[in-house]
């Protein structure tokens, strides 16, 4: 395997964020395996607002499983904050979510029938914060996505793009290290995906936040300081240091 | 942690109030029927204890055999008549002996006719069983002697005999003997074990002998203890006097019994109180079933808020935590059935016992334990269908619909 020599090589004087090293990922066995990522390497530093593109199947979202610790490489290691993810318990995984990372996926997924303000609220349920914390925290990040004064409402009484607020809402409440959004404007129309990326470009700017998206569209990574390329399986291309617009 | 947990399935068992009631509806029976079971039966039990008691802590009873009640092996040795005069001579403390002898007969007159408790006895009988009569006289002595066919009759038989005769002094036929009625005696209601107490014909014990039974045998002896002596040292001492008349050697088993009324009362109350205990065992299979049924629709409830736990392991919870807070569901939806099910135990036996004419005695033991035991239901059949919900895959979860 390639792998460990080149964690050995790369020994820079930088810490990352979030360091990738030759991770593949095969999904079945046999004749019926599918490659979905075929060596990724993939360094990310602390504020970084990455775009990650590609077609259909090219691996992004199974990458983002990855980095997100809902998934684990078959082979290659990955270290977030100088904690090697691969050799985790599934509890520990949960723990590092809980503690440094926030997500927003395409389809909201909010808990129905939930007030915005009880689902912003939910991740620090599991940390244990007290009530009065956590509603005054909550006002603030629904306040910080521009939701003020719609915190009764629940999922179903609220448009996409605000769904999609409450959604940034609850995955920023804890004061995360990174922000990983799965396409959070594809179900959006074009009006809300500029408000979303405005508001996720802010965040990152205002915040200080890292922001790692998956988007299908150019515009929409062009609100991205740095653009990754995936196709079939390994990194095509990765612009840095691009303006933010 | 806990807290947050029990808001969430309350909330979670508002949403589904209809399907979280039917859930829990198994319980609610399961715990209602024990506890109303055991309630009742209890009352049943201090009732008959506390009727016994009341007949009179000085009253013994002997009996031949190893026991009273079915059983008696046919080679007991039965008693005479001077057995119970011998108790009466020999034992100082002693108020009162009656021989009893009985048996169940038809009792006819005219057209009518009525089956009985035919007894021959004396008149000491009417003072131990504490009877009096209402109309008429006792037996004479020559009566008692000669086994005159003479009777005093109970209410229930003068009723069901003469009808609206208040007295009636002609005769009436038991099995083949004709007797003259000379007394009628005053009502004494239901006893404890709802027997009517004035279902009964009492004749001489002679009479008895000769003319029914055709031996000479007492068939038990029923004493009073005069007031103010010690009831248990009369029982040791009649136990002893037995002995000695029926030359046991002290190796030997007692071929009577000496019982006082706690005894008898303990006998009696033992099969209440074994019925109570299977009708409770039947009772709480139907709790089993109850658990079965929250296991069930909890796993209908993990299926579909399956994207619900998806969520929650993607923003880190624990696998623990989330099968806590469906462990917490299931304890709560169950806990509630066992409280729905006392409300619904309390009302029924509370009901119950007033038909019944037993007295509601409030048993917190079973309340307390039947509590306990719905919430170890929840536990025990929610930890599957828990244990399920944390350990789905979160993508997995998450891309379910």
């Amino acid at each position: 395997m390639r792998t460990g020599d080149d964690h050995q090589i790369n020994s820079e004087t930088e810490q990352h964020l979030i360091e990738l090293r030759g991770v593949t990922k095969v999904y079945g066995e046999g004749y019926a395996s599918m490659q979905a990522l075929r060596g990724i390497d993939l360094l990310i530093d602390e504020g970084e607002f990455v775009a990650i593109m590609g077609p259909s199947g090219s691996g992004k979202s199974t990458c983002m499983n990855i980095l997100g610790c809902l998934d684990t490489p078959t082979a290659g290691t990955y270290t977030f904050k100088d904690v090697e993810v691969n050799q985790l318990t599934r509890n520990q995984c949960a723990l590092l979510r809980r503690h440094y990372q926030g997500f927003v996926f395409q389809g909201y997924n909010l808990l129905n029938r939930t007030s915005a303000l009880e689902n912003v609220e939910l991740p620090l349920i599991y940390r244990g914060a007290p009530a009065h914390e956590r509603r005054e925290r909550a006002l603030k990040a629904l306040e910080t996505v521009g939701l003020k004064g719609w915190e009764s409402h629940t999922p179903g009484e609220l448009s996409g793009g605000q769904q999609q607020r409450v959604a940034i809402a609850r995955a920023i409440i804890t004061g995360p290290a990174v922000l990983l959004a799965d396409e959070p404007t594809g179900n959006l129309d074009t009006a809300r995906r500029r408000e979303i990326m405005e508001l996720l470009a802010s965040l990152n700017h205002n915040h200080g936040i890292t922001i790692i998206i998956i988007t299908h569209e150019r515009d929409m990574a062009a609100y991205a300081s740095r653009v990754v390329h995936f196709l079939d399986g390994l990194v095509e291309s990765d612009e840095r240091d691009r303006k933010v617009k | 942690m806990l807290w947050n947990m029990i808001l969430m399935s309350l909330r979670e068992i508002k949403r589904n109030v209809m399907r979280s009631f039917l859930t829990i509806l198994g319980i609610v029976i399961g715990v209602g029927a024990v506890i109303t079971m055991v309630t009742i039966g209890g009352g049943a039990t201090a009732q008959v204890s506390e009727q016994i008691a009341s007949m009179g802590s000085n009253l013994l009873m002997v009996t031949p055999g190893k026991r009273l009640g079915p059983g008696q092996s046919s080679d007991t040795v039965l008693f005479k008549v001077s057995d119970g005069e011998a108790i009466l001579r020999d034992i100082s403390s002693i108020a009162a002996v009656a021989p009893v002898s009985s048996k169940s007969l038809q009792a006819v007159y005219g057209n009518e006719n009525w089956s009985t408790q035919v007894t021959g006895s004396d008149n000491q009988y009417f003072r131990v069983t504490n009877r009096s009569i209402r109309t008429g006289r006792q037996f004479s002595d020559s009566e008692l002697r000669g086994g005159a066919a003479v009777c005093v009759v109970g209410e229930t038989v003068r009723k069901k005999l003469f009808g609206g005769q208040e007295s009636f002094w002609g005769n009436i036929r038991l099995e083949k003997l004709s007797c003259q009625v000379i007394g009628i005696l005053e009502a004494k209601g239901q006893n404890t074990m709802g027997m009517d107490q004035d279902d009964i014909v009492v004749i001489p014990l002679r009479t008895y002998q000769r003319r029914i039974s055709g031996n000479q045998d007492v068939a038990l002896f029923q004493v009073s203890v005069q007031q103010g002596a010690s009831t248990d040292k009369a029982q040791q001492d009649i136990h002893r006097l037995m002995r000695e008349r029926r030359h046991l050697s002290p190796s030997d088993d007692d071929n009577f019994n000496v019982m006082d009324m706690k005894e008898i009362a303990k006998m009696l109350t033992g099969t209440t109180q074994l019925l109570t205990a299977l009708l409770s065992a039947v009772a709480a299979v139907s709790l089993l079933v109850g658990g079965i049924g929250i296991m069930n629709i909890m796993l209908v409830s993990v299926t579909e808020r399956t994207r619900e736990i998806g969520i929650r392991l993607a923003i880190g919870a624990l696998e623990r935590e989330v099968l806590m807070q469906f462990l917490v569901e299931a304890v709560v939806l169950s806990s509630f059935g066992g409280l729905v099910g006392i409300a619904l135990a309390t009302a029924a036996s509370f009901g119950l016992a007033r038909l019944m004419q037993v007295p509601y005695l409030f048993n917190l033991t079973i309340n307390v334990l039947s509590f306990l035991f719905s919430a170890a239901i929840g536990v025990i059949f929610g930890y599957f269908p828990a244990r399920r919900a944390a350990r789905l895959d979160p993508i997995d979860a998450l891309r379910h619909e």
